[in-house]
């Protein structure tokens, strides 16, 4: 082989290569041939053309880089395109179940709207609000985390810094069976420990021992997991002191881990507030105010929802409201996820110098 | 303060697994006791079982005696809690805690304890910063993270940490091992410093550093790996760095070992 067969490109280290909007280039492209190929087809959904364009913009890029970069970079530039198509698949029914939440309910969400119960406004009837729902939910989710972090938390300190042997190993594997627990079966639990043996009628602290059935193995995993993230070093060097294992645990090891602990019992919460299933059994519904969580039925965000959409027949004031309390219920879990966030880093254990 | 620490027929284990065996030593009290000796050999181990942290380890089980002056620390009804605020440890590294200022980590054994007055306990934090010689670095930045200093800085607030509680004994198990030349020094400055109050125990693996800060050195060995650790020699650390009287010693310490 002499120097002349190759080419000057291949013998340098610098590659040719795409320059950065080549990318968007393509993906402009792509969305527009799309479009094109699907109007010209007559295929109407936005589905169909959107796959168009999706293929085009992997086939497009692979082929243009392939003929100008090289084989590797084409693949790499694959791999990447996919990721990126695969987050937009993912991305898409996120945005747009938040966009027409908010487009649909904002209609009718106010001040009067949260601080009103249906009271008696018929369904058919505009006006009334969510006011006794978003009271029962507070009052039973309150009450189910009331319930649910100071056993779910002591089991996994239990788990983590005493439990060996068969005990340790039992406790974990009911975790793992109360994970695995539909709601409706956890209602039906409470519903007949609760209602049919004890004869207690329906009232939002029986749905709210319900939700801890589902709560709990969520704050034991969760808070687990940030116990064992302590290190070791920090038990021992507080043992070291002559610090007795139960001060130890709560004065070093809970505050290190604080803010995973806050989180994973804010996503737990998140994760029952939408739970309809065991307040249809348990809790049942009003349309009257009952601040008191012992005693009869109370309304909550989810049955609302779905009554109030169940009566609307598709359209109408029953129809907004049901969805302005649907967006009440996603800001909620919103404002909880990010409230979980910043505790989180609030008091993350502190390195800076 | 300074109390003796005389061990007679110790063995260690974890779990099944003997790890030290038959150890017998005196420590005298306002000295530096040196341990040296291959990695396995069951340093840190018998470190750990003369403030009765052995048996946090899972499987950790100790059978002999350790005598701190009258009092067997392995007798019936001694509080392991008690003893590690007589002995207390340093080790290898850094470990203040993260969630506490630099004044709560040399508070913290104080404060885990029980109740003190806050005038109190700035005084004893100031004292143990001083003693650390620290206090004149983080004078200013009381109130700052402990895990914010650098590594001998951090080393040294632990070594605070440790003697704010008023210990007899200080145990330090490679404390210089994570640290750069300069923080060695200082530490080692400051070893000089605490064996005027305290009797203290540090294992190393650097011979020069056995050399400069112990009075008496044990060099500790093994027959093979998953062998029982054994102590060779015990004597003044002039000796065993000239003239031991085993020879596997003066195989290790002139690197004629293994
Ligand atoms: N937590 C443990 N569990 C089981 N074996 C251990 C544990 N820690 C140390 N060992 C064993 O005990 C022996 C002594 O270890 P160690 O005391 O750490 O030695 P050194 O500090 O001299 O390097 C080694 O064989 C080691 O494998
Ligand atoms: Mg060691």
């Amino acid at each position: 082989m002499s120097h002349a067969t190759l080419s000057p490109k291949r013998s340098s280290l610098r590659g040719a290569t795409l320059p950065k909007w080549f990318a968007w280039a393509v993906a402009a492209g792509s969305l527009v041939l799309g479009y094109g190929i699907s109007a010209a087809a007559g295929l109407h959904s936005d589905i169909q053309w959107a796959l168009i364009a999706a293929i085009l913009f992997v086939v497009g890029s692979y082929a243009v880089s392939a003929k100008v970069e090289g084989a590797r970079q084409a693949k790499d530039r694959t791999a990447t395109s996919l990721v990126w198509v695969a987050f937009i698949l993912a991305v898409i029914p996120l945005a747009s179940l938040i966009w027409e939440t908010v487009k649909r309910g904002v209609k009718v969400l106010d001040g009067y709207f949260l601080t009103h119960s249906m009271g008696v406004v018929a369904d058919s009837e505009p006006g009334g609000g969510i006011y006794h729902a978003i009271l029962g939910t507070l009052e039973q989710v309150g009450l189910a985390t009331l319930i649910s972090v100071p056993i779910g938390v002591l089991t996994a300190i239990y788990l983590v810094e005493y439990g060996r042997g068969k005990l340790a190993k039992a406790v974990t594997f009911f975790v793992d069976v109360m994970t695995g627990i539909p709601s409706i079966v956890a209602g039906l639990f409470i519903l007949s420990l609760w209602v049919l043996i004890l004869k207690m009628g329906p009232s939002g602290f029986a749905g709210s021992m319900a939700l801890s059935i589902l709560m709990i193995p969520v704050v034991v995993r969760s808070t687990e997991e940030m116990l064992k993230l302590v290190p070791n070093e920090l038990r021992e060097a507080s043992l070291a002191l002559g610090v007795p294992k139960w001060r130890t645990i709560l004065k070093v090891v809970l505050p290190t881990s604080l803010g995973g602990i806050t989180t994973g019992v804010m996503l737990a919460i998140a994760r029952i507030t939408g739970e309809t299933a065991p307040v249809l059994l348990l809790v049942w519904v009003t349309n009257f105010i009952n601040t008191n969580p012992f005693q009869d039925p109370q309304a909550s965000l989810p049955m609302y929802i779905y009554l109030q959409y169940a009566n609307s027949g598709g359209s109408g004031a029953a129809y907004d409201r049901a969805w302005a309390a649907a967006l009440t219920l996603i800001a909620f879990i919103m404002i909880l996820n990010l409230v979980a966030r910043g505790i989180a880093r609030w008091k993350a254990p502190k390195t800076g110098r | 303060m300074a109390k003796r620490i005389d061990v007679s027929g110790l063995n260690a284990y974890y779990g099944s697994f003997l790890a030290i065996e038959d150890i017998s030593m005196t420590v005298e009290p306002r000295s530096v006791t040196a341990f040296i000796g291959p990695s396995g050999c069951g340093k840190s181990t018998f470190l750990r079982t003369l403030n009765r942290m052995h048996e946090v380890t899972p499987g950790g089980r100790v059978d002999g005696k350790v005598m701190l002056d009258e009092e067997n620390l392995y007798g019936p009804g001694i509080d392991p809690v008690a003893v590690r605020r007589e002995v207390g440890m340093v080790f290898q590294r850094p470990n203040p805690f993260p969630t506490m200022s630099v004044y709560d980590n040399v508070a913290a054994g104080l404060r885990l304890n029980g109740k003190y007055k806050k005038s109190e306990l700035d005084d004893v934090v100031e004292k143990s910063l001083r003693g650390a010689n620290l206090w004149n670095e983080v004078k200013d930045r009381l109130n700052k993270p402990g895990s914010g200093l650098s590594g001998g800085q951090q080393q040294r607030l632990c070594i605070a940490r440790a003697i704010a509680v008023e210990p007899n004994v200080l145990l330090m198990d490679e404390p210089c091992s994570a640290l750069d030349p300069i923080s060695t020094l200082a530490i080692e400055d400051l070893i000089g410093e605490l064996k005027e109050r305290f009797t203290i125990v540090i294992v190393t693996h650097n011979m020069q550093q056995a050399a400069r800060v112990s009075d008496r050195t044990a060099f500790f060995n093994l027959a093979a790996v998953g062998q029982p650790g054994k102590l060779i020699e015990l004597d003044d650390t002039e000796r065993i760095f000239s003239n031991p009287s085993v020879q596997a010693t003066e195989d290790y310490i002139s690197g004629r070992f293994g």
